[in-house]
């Protein structure tokens, strides 16, 4: 499958190259990987990416995905273009779908609903990691803003929720996808959800519009910063790496700034 | 979920859209989509090819002109016209009142005479405006197919009475509610699971064609003008007009309405304006420009037919991953022969003629 041959995203974030599956790199990972976009330039394809990826049929693996921002029909006519079923991966067991569009908390509520939704994911995460079994979960929110609209803005109950779902990844070994938009924040002086956010994220991946505008032919350009990564000398340090991007509907081109002509 | 099990492989072929018969002021657009003409041809083709049914279109105002009004008035008259339902909310104590500044659709004399001297004026244009001239012209060659899909309005004379008769409008004024969630269960009952615009199953049906029951009948309108105004009880609320748009916004999804939602970003903090504007599916800004800037009118052709300019900031992307990309963000609005609006791509001199010397030292 040509569009699972490793891009230069898949290269920044660490899957192996060599081994077409992903298992082997995502195993111990536990990652949480946060995406940071804006108004003129949308990071859900990455989010995308990570679905496409992980309900590879060389794997086992499972997606539960809260959705505040789109209806099912929405991913499932994006993920059927790049060639992933998600009524069939649905009907497998393997995408877990959260429809929180219409969630919202009233006054005095938050923390027992915010709660609740995560007991579910809690229930979900239970029957879907068997022990002794290889499957791996991945588990994302688009978007956590829209979910800081839901509580009326209690952003403490939203990192309450980050912080249990953060718990999750070692406590089942999963990993955990936050979509958010960065440019709410810059006008804040203490944007303390998005650095707290960034604080727990072992990989930040930023969409950001070139500096010229959009052009038919870049759409924008992402920026990885990998924590923790370990060099030849065993010491940890961060990794970032700086690419193009252009989406399509059935998968998306990335290249190194001036390598197109 | 449910209701898709009828597909199950990604290659089968949807055959009921392909035969769907084409509903009145209703356009197919790609993904699935379905369109509604904004009442503005040439926004329409900017956004190729109208508002898409279940989004939520915002439109940033100009503090000191109602521009917004414009994209307002045209869009309610278009519905009208193809008679879909509408509900208008406004912080005016009477919004029924503004039903009567609603445009009226030119007549089809009007509109070819419009046609033919646009062309005629074209040809005189000089040399750098040939890709914009080139552009146009298709547009005209299109339009006698879909002149009922969009209507070219005279914003000079108000709606014909008996258009107005037996539709269902429904006017909400800020001023009734007490806050936003009277507002919402306004618009929820105007998209309510029985009404007729209403897909009954959440999305998938609507948007993969198996439109057998239910169906879709016509597209429904929503408009909501100056949503924060201070005019209305609510308006230092951000937390609660934010989950309004969100609410809305979800409503919207599994609906065959567009709403529009007009609001002045200068009363949002900066904070709540980012927010805002990723609520929205197609985001726009109207900006009037100065009546006597030299700079300006140096630099940009037609300057004196200009009344305002349109900023195109994001366009719905539903069902699909890929951006829009825009030839240019930023239209200029003028009003053709003082009655009906369109929209440009601006033309702007050559930097080295903004000088002004080098004209006229050739020309000499």
């Amino acid at each position: 499958m040509s569009s699972l041959a490793p891009n230069l995203l898949d290269e920044a974030l660490g899957f192996d190259v060599a081994t077409s599956t992903i298992t082997d790199r995502w195993d111990g990972c536990r990652r949480v990987i946060l995406i940071e976009d804006s108004v003129e330039t949308s990071g859900a394809f990455v989010l995308h990416h990570f679905i496409k990826r992980t309900l590879s049929p060389l794997s086992s693996d499972v997606v539960i995905f809260l959705s505040f921002s789109h209806s099912f029909s929405h991913y499932d006519r994006v993920l059927r273009k790049m060639g992933c079923n998600l009524v069939q991966q649905t009907e497998n067991k393997r995408f877990l779908f959260f429809d929180l569009l219409k969630f919202q908390c009233k006054e005095g509520n938050v923390e027992s609903v915010t709660m609740a939704l995560y007991g579910k994911v809690h229930k979900a995460l239970e029957i879907c990691c068997v022990p002794d079994t290889k499957t791996k979960v991945l588990l994302v929110i688009d978007d956590i803003s829209l979910m800081e609209v839901a509580t009326n803005g209690s952003s403490n109950q939203v990192l309450d929720f980050l912080h249990y779902c953060h718990s999750l990844t070692s406590q089942f070994g999963c990993s955990l996808v936050i979509l958010d938009h960065e440019d709410i924040y810059t006008s804040t002086d203490l944007p303390t959800l998005l650095l707290r956010m960034e604080c727990l994220a072992d990989t930040v991946i930023k969409a950001e519009p070139l500096g010229t505008g959009l052009a038919a032919d870049v759409h924008g350009q992402l920026t990885i910063l990998n924590k923790g990564v370990s060099d030849v000398v065993g010491k940890k340090r961060s990794k970032s790496s700086n690419f193009h991007f252009k989406i399509k509907e059935n998968n998306v081109e990335y290249f190194y700034p001036g390598s197109r002509t | 979920m449910a209701s898709s099990k009828a597909r199950t492989s990604s290659f089968s072929r949807n055959l009921s859209s392909a035969s769907t018969p084409q509903i009145p002021g209703l356009k197919h657009g790609p993904n699935g989509t379905m369109f509604l003409s904004s009442g503005i041809e040439d926004l329409d083709k900017i956004l190729g090819g109208g508002f898409t049914l279940g989004s939520l279109v915002m439109v940033m105002e100009d503090p000191e002109a109602p521009h917004h009004m414009l994209l307002l008035r045209n869009f309610m008259s278009q519905g009208l016209i193809h008679t879909q339902p509408l509900l208008y909310a406004s912080p005016a104590k009477d919004p029924k009142g503004f039903l009567g500044t609603l445009p009226n659709p030119l007549t089809s004399k009007d509109d070819k005479s419009h046609v033919r001297e646009t062309e005629q004026e074209k040809a005189l244009r000089i040399a750098w405006q040939y890709k914009k001239y080139f552009g146009e012209q298709n547009l005209n060659s299109q339009r006698d197919g879909k002149a009922e899909y969009c209507n070219d309005f005279d914003l000079r004379k108000p709606l014909e009475r008996h258009i107005l008769i037996g539709q269902s409008i429904d006017c909400v004024s800020f001023q009734e509610c007490s806050n936003v969630a009277t507002l919402y269960d306004r618009c929820s009952t105007f998209l309510a699971p029985n009404h007729r615009l209403s897909t009954g199953e959440k999305g998938l049906e609507k948007l993969d064609g198996n439109r057998s029951d239910g169906g879709i009948t016509c597209g429904g309108r929503i408009a909501i003008q100056s949503l924060c105004t201070p005019q209305c009880d609510f308006s230092n609320k951000d937390w609660e007009m934010l989950s309004f748009i969100r609410s809305l916004k979800s409503i919207l999804r599994s609906s065959n309405a567009v709403a529009i939602l007009t609001f002045p970003p200068s009363l949002l903090s900066p904070y709540f304006l980012k927010r805002w504007q990723h609520l929205a599916d197609t985001l726009i800004s109207v900006k009037t420009i100065p009546d006597e800037d030299k700079e300006l009118s140096k630099l940009l052709t037609g300057y004196q037919d200009m009344i305002g300019l349109q900023n195109v900031h994001k366009v719905a992307r539903i069902n699909t991953q890929v951006p829009a990309i825009l030839d240019a963000t930023i239209y200029s609005m003028k009003l053709y022969k003082r009655r009906s609006l369109i929209l440009e791509c601006l033309n702007q001199a050559p930097v080295d003629g903004s000088s002004g010397t080098s004209y006229a030292s050739s020309g000499s």
